[in-house]
């Protein structure tokens, strides 16, 4: 295991096609580490500039002590998942998760110790003789894990690895991922789009936008305290409501706003979509005329709401204030 | 389309037994010829019922060929042929397959100059370059050798198509965890890819074989020996002069061992061959 450093890490495929805009970050020993962001904002690109499979443009990238800019992928000591599992069609899952320790020559005791091992702990020890056609999705998935396992590398890498799994099953493959992680405790590097897998898994999330870090640090405290407009606007669901006051941005979150007397109004929506939920009920509206900030509420179940007027209030304590033409918190 | 009329079932039927009557009767006759004698074959019409010299007739031309034209053994050109038809498919998956390897995975310097010039090549058949060629392989002094029957077809353009589509379809992901796992390029071509193409490769081999068995300009060309000649070519020698003078039911009789050795391929082959073709599963 082992700690992993960016240091202004840069990536560009031509002068003028820059897609890292340098960052930097130090991920530490045994930490789960998520890369959030939208599609084309560079997060798999940095993830496999991890890996090797991206050259480095600027910058450095350290596993442990080494700086592995100009390592082969296989001397990096890394594993990585893909999103489409990229297991071998033609061999076996015994062969698929033993390929890299054959090619590394261990001896077959150890191939079939390390494989059988990694076998149980993803319950795929009835399965070892079985083609990955012959698997479920899920099952795919958990092969292409148990091949980053056995191999016992120093980093894992994932590269969406939840992502062409059906809802159900990719909530069960997150807590088994957290339970892995408990259990083997390496350093790993999770890229995904998904806010939820991002929350559930992290211990400590970057948040990407047009290949810059725009917000590093702890789920819940990103949450909390978003650094600028588009973390605000890119983590939670519905996202927090962004509305121009004094010159600036008044960012408040749905679940923050709560009816009230029409006389204590601090905000009336004009509502035009309500969505019950069972355990809560979205309310969706402008406030002023048409043009205006749209904004979302979450409101508790038993609430009476129809279209139409709505007043609505929150505790300044939950009020964000952010900068309208940088974008940046202001504190 | 399911439909269930009796008048149309009978229409089908009558068109296919039509089709198959048009096919298979010059073969009946070919074989009901090599088994007759060179008198019974001289007669109008020809019987056509299979006659009593079938394993003399074959035995004949398996050892002595003809005795008015070629005397070479039918035995020693299926063996040519054979030759011929194996080293053509087998050195073409070989050179394809490589050449497609280097055009689709790696990054030098002129790679898509060097595609389109091999694709080029597909316009340019056998027929169109066969003087060059044959200067090449005589001054080469390779006229009457297996290597000047056979280099000059094994370049091919099509089958390196074939490859570099197929080698198009698998994605990406998978040379990125062969890298992961530490296989190099060779180690990654001969595990991941070789055995991923299988299939196209029995598909090729069965293709090729019978474009190889079955050539006749090039090695009526080159093949001028007597203990050169393929089974096409030594058809072709027996027949020598006015039409009575060719033993006919001998020409025949080779003619029947020169149709087999494809056949019993496509048949024995056919299932990969067919998968080859319409696989898609990755």
């Amino acid at each position: 295991m082992a700690a992993v450093s960016f240091r202004d890490v840069r990536k560009s495929y031509t002068p003028e096609l820059q897609v890292i805009h340098g960052v930097s970050m130090e991920i530490k020993d045994g930490e789960f580490i998520v890369i959030l962001g939208p599609s084309g904002c560079g997060k798999s690109t940095l993830l496999r500039m991890v890996a090797g499979l991206e050259t480095v443009t600027a910058g450095e990238i350290a596993i442990g002590d080494r700086v592995v800019n100009n390592l082969e992928p296989k001397d990096r000591d890394i594993a990585m998942v893909f999103q489409n599992y990229a297991l071998y069609p033609h061999m076996s899952v015994f062969d698929n998760m033993s390929y890299g320790l054959r090619i590394r020559g261990l001896s077959s005791s150890e191939i079939s110790e390390r494989v059988n091992r990694a076998a149980e702990i993803l319950e795929l020890k009835k399965f070892l003789d079985r083609r990955p056609r012959a698997l479920s999705g899920g099952q795919r998935q958990r092969v292409a894990m148990g091949r980053a396992i056995v191999r016992e590398p120093q980093v894992f890498l994932f590269d969406e690895p939840l992502s062409n799994l059906d809802a159900k099953l990719r909530v069960q493959m997150r807590a088994e991922l957290q339970a892995l992680h408990r259990r083997l405790g390496t350093t790993s590097l999770f890229v995904t789009h998904d806010q939820v897998e991002a929350m559930t898994l992290a211990q400590r999330m970057i948040v990407m936008n047009a290949g810059r870090a725009e917000q590093i640090g702890a789920p819940l405290e990103i949450y909390a305290r978003p650094a600028t407009t588009f973390v605000a606007g890119f983590i939670g669901s519905p996202p927090m409501n962004l509305i121009p006051r004094d010159g600036k941005l008044l960012g408040i979150r749905p679940e923050h706003l709560e009816p009230c007397a029409a006389s204590d109004a601090m905000l009336t929506i004009d509502v035009d979509l309500i969505e019950p939920l069972g355990a809560d009920i979205l309310v969706y509206g402008h406030i002023g005329d048409r043009d205006s900030a749209r904004v979302a509420a979450r409101l508790p179940a038993d609430a009476k709401v129809q279209a139409g007027k709505l007043a609505v209030r929150y505790a300044p304590g939950n009020v964000h204030w952010f900068d309208q033409a940088s974008g940046r918190r202001i504190d | 389309m399911v439909e269930n009329r009796p008048w149309l079932n009978f229409l089908a039927h009558a068109v296919l037994i039509a089709g198959v009557l048009a096919v298979a009767f010059p073969l009946y006759v070919t074989f009901v010829a090599s088994t007759l004698s060179f008198k019974e074959i001289m007669q109008v019409p020809m019987p056509l019922l299979p006659g009593s010299h079938l394993v003399e007739n074959y035995s004949q031309v398996l050892s002595g060929g003809t005795t008015t034209g070629s005397k070479a053994a039918v035995s020693h050109m299926l063996v040519n042929s054979l030759v011929m038809a194996l080293a053509i498919p087998l050195g073409k998956i070989t050179i394809s397959i490589i050449a497609s390897f280097a055009i689709v995975y790696f990054r030098f310097p002129l790679r898509m100059f060097f595609f389109w010039m091999i694709f080029v090549t597909l316009m340019l058949p056998v027929e169109v370059r066969i003087i060059p060629t044959l200067q090449v392989i005589t001054d080469l002094k390779m006229n009457n050798t297996y290597a000047g029957l056979t280099i000059p077809l094994i370049a091919s353009a099509t089958a390196t198509f074939l490859f570099r589509q197929f080698f198009m379809t698998v994605p990406d992901e998978l040379a990125e965890a062969a890298r992961v796992d530490g296989a190099g390029p060779m180690r990654f071509f001969w595990d991941v890819l070789m055995p991923l193409s299988k299939t196209t490769m029995a598909a090729l081999f069965v293709i090729q074989f019978i474009y190889g068995w079955n050539q006749y300009l090039w090695p009526l060309l080159v093949a001028t020996d007597e203990s050169m000649y393929t089974t096409v070519i030594g058809i072709k020698r027996m027949i020598v002069g006015s039409d009575a003078a060719n033993e006919w039911n001998l020409i025949m009789a080779t003619a029947i061992l020169a149709m087999l050795p494809p056949a019993l391929v496509v048949v024995l082959m056919q299932k990969w061959f067919v998968k080859g073709l319409v696989e898609t599963e990755k």
